[in-house]
């Protein structure tokens, strides 16, 4: 049995009786294969283990879940709410044609994948048809890359994820056609636990895009806790776009691990428009030479939306590279934090890494927080970092104005402007698109001199 | 000609400071009338003003563009109904491309005059582009790249100019368009101004020197000294300023007001 940590009496400030999941480990899915039952049943000890996140700690200092009805989300395949997926979410994402689709909700899976790309060993699946047909590999490539003690709800994911998706592309193998997949949860008072598995072998090749979503129209607030295990092997090449577009009404957790090894470039692409409260981790490992790892974010918050991007960019060999983008607007009540770091080890001269997070506030009441950093442990690299916060420059607005162009419409033309550089890093008009048609109908809310 | 511009009596403030004291001018349409003056005495307040930037604030009198009382238009309004201004030092729009914002701009006029209208269609949008920025000798790519966002001081007011092209409005204020420009970006910049000019453009052009007015030729030449029209004349007025400087006008000022 683990050991349980010593409670800190913390009297001057305790935390609510409600913050306490009601989850327990009846709720475990019982494993076949002996090395996932044992890592489901280790990280169920870590969970238990584990506070629940306050304030106080630095990762949280800026994301109060205070006013997380915890007590009161059942697992989602226990409620078993159906709701159609409206079909814009359907479409395809990327321009080409899918070589493979999944649509997932807690408990089903509708799974599609080209014969050939089948035939040449290529999984992509759901996580409880992976767990039957492919334990083996499953026991091999889950829970390498996060472990259940980065967090509380890194161990709740890896202990009770209901669902997922796996995919796995043999050594040498190049898919030209996208992967789309996307997670649908619906419920009030659902708690939605997922897990992601993408793995390439060596000089694998793949573009695959995931979303996760849920219905708008949702008041009493919904749980997502999940994992994203990404593993890019030797000269492989992943381009992997994820699109956050939960409900105003889930609570988002997730931790995500990139790792890539020498010569491997992955291409790390995140949109979040949606969710009441995010709280994402997302690490970047360069751990062999000259591995490359691009990520770029956009988001967009309006009313009382708080999204939290931790992100760390890890240079653990030689020349490698990474660089990060961040751009986001926000509108109304909103929030915003991002908090970057570039990890150079004393093992890896020659890195260059980048991170730049931009932002735009939009009313005098919404909340940007940006903080970069740097902790470098080797000499010959080069890193450099800017973090900003602005506003709409009035100057512009004054010289469209001056060429007819109304007051929403200029404003809306900077917004626009101002995450040109992030679109231009997204190769897929289907998702560019996504993205601007968020702008303009944030953008509709905007009212002046709020 | 009837007059496209008066204005009346203008009497300009920011933050409660008098600028604009009084003014008084009328340009009939088809003609280029050139404001001169040295620093400071409220050239560029007055194109601000024209073009309604809300820290300018008019105390007193009146614009009328074709007839009409302008004052409590914002600046939108007056550029779609033909009003436009060439700034001086035109902000960057980080982002937006050249033509993209064009488009815009032309898709804002027509929906103000129609609001059914559907906008230009591209076809139709790229021709007219392509025949402007030919005029203007520019770059094909120039359409391409975000609007100023690292333009040289020549490309910013050739922009400038192809935005006048595009827009064709009815009076245009040139703010020290020949402010920072080497000889041969002024000829190209002052080349653009007179193939626009016709009997349909009024144009106000200010500026500190009198360069400019070698390439283009002005009906008239005003001076304008601490926030009022001192002294009118016509193209040799420019000529006999660079000349003799400002000195002359300043005295005749100060003895006509002691007298």
């Amino acid at each position: 049995m683990a050991e349980t940590p010593k409670v800190i009496s913390r009297a001057e400030r305790p935390a609510a009786p409600s913050q306490a999941f009601s989850f327990t480990e009846g709720m475990l899915r019982p494993q076949v294969n002996p090395k996932l039952e044992a890592y489901r049943r280790s990280a169920w000890q870590t969970y238990q283990s584990l506070p629940f996140p306050t304030t106080r700690e630095e990762a949280w200092r800026r994301t109060d879940l205070r006013k997380l009805k915890a007590d009161q989300f059942r697992l989602a395949s226990n409620l078993a709410v159906e709701q159609p997926v409206p079909a814009d979410l359907l479409a395809p994402l990327a321009d080409s044609q899918h070589g493979g689709e999944i649509i997932l909700s807690s408990s089903h899976a509708k799974v599609t994948l080209a014969a050939e790309l089948k035939a040449k060993g290529v999984i992509f699946t759901d996580l409880l048809t992976a767990e039957k047909e492919h334990p083996e590999l499953l026991a091999k490539i889950m829970g390498q890359l996060v472990r259940p003690e980065e967090g509380k709800f890194a161990a709740l994911a890896s202990a009770l994820a209901e669902n997922g998706v796996v995919l796995y592309v043999p050594r040498s193998v190049v898919i030209e056609e996208p992967l789309h997949s996307l997670y649908w949860g619906a419920g009030e008072k659902a708690a939605h636990i997922t897990h992601i598995l993408v793995w390439l072998e060596e000089n694998a090749s793949v573009t695959y895009l995931h979303e996760s979503a849920s219905p708008a129209d949702e008041r009493d607030q919904a749980l997502h806790a999940g994992i994203v295990e990404v593993h890019v092997g030797s000269g492989a090449n992943l381009r992997f776009v994820e699109l956050q577009s939960w409900g105003e009404n889930v609570w988002n957790f997730t931790h995500e691990r990139g790792q890539v090894e020498r010569g491997g470039n992955l291409d790390w692409i995140f949109g979040a428009v949606g969710s009441q409260l995010t709280k994402n981790f997302s690490t970047l490992d360069l751990v062999g030479e000259g591995a490359v790892g691009k990520m770029s974010g956009f988001y967009f918050t309006d009313r009382d939306q708080h999204l939290d991007h931790d992100t760390q960019q890890n240079h653990l060999a030689p020349a490698t590279t990474s660089d990060l983008l961040f751009k986001g607007a926000l509108l109304e009540n909103s929030r915003s934090v991002w908090q970057g770091m570039i990890y150079v080890a004393p093992n890896a001269p020659k890195a260059d890494g980048y991170q730049a997070n931009r932002n735009l506030v939009l009313s005098k009441s919404a909340r940007a927080d940006s903080i970069p950093g740097l902790e470098i442990l080797t000499d010959d690299v080069r890193c450099t970092h800017g973090a900003t916060v602005g506003r709409i420059d009035q100057d512009q607005v004054f010289y469209l104005l001056s060429r007819g162009i109304p007051q929403r419409e200029a404003e809306r033309l900077i917004v626009e402007g101002f995450f040109e550089p992030i679109m231009q890093r997204i190769p897929f008009e289907g998702v560019r698109q996504r993205f601007q048609d968020s702008i303009s109908k944030k953008m509709d809310l905007y009212t002046h001199g709020n | 000609m009837n007059p496209v511009l008066e204005i009346i009596n203008l009497h300009v403030a920011i933050d409660g400071k008098e600028i604009i004291k009084g003014l008084n001018l009328v340009i009939p349409s088809g003609e280029v009338h050139a404001i001169m003056g040295p620093n400071g005495t409220g050239k560029s307040t007055l194109a601000y003003t024209l073009m309604g930037h809300p820290f300018y604030e008019v105390t007193e009198g009146d614009i009328l563009f074709k007839g009409e009382s302008i004052l409590e238009m914002e600046p939108d309004q007056r550029s779609q109904r033909g009003m436009f201004l060439a700034f001086q030092y035109p902000v960057s729009i980080p982002g937006v491309t050249v033509a993209n914002f064009l488009r815009t701009a032309i898709n804002a006029r027509r929906r103000a005059a129609n609001p059914e209208d559907k906008g230009i269609p591209i076809p139709e949008f790229r021709k007219l582009l392509k025949e402007k920025m030919d005029y203007l000798k520019m770059d094909p790519s120039f359409a391409g790249r975000y609007l100023n966002e690292g333009f040289s001081g020549g490309e910013k007011k050739r922009a400038e100019i192809l935005q006048m092209a595009v827009l064709k409005p009815e009076i245009a204020v040139l703010d020290e368009t020949d402010s920072g420009l080497d000889i041969d970006a002024l000829k190209i910049v002052s080349e653009g101004v007179n193939a626009l000019r016709g009997p349909d453009l009024g144009v106000l052009l200010i500026t500190h020197y009198q360069r400019i007015l070698n390439y283009i030729k002005p009906d008239a030449v005003h001076v304008m000294m601490d926030g009022r029209i001192v002294e009118t004349g016509g193209p040799d007025l420019a000529l006999h300023l660079e000349e003799h400087g400002y000195d002359w006008v300043r005295e005749k000022v100060e003895n006509g007001a002691a007298a």
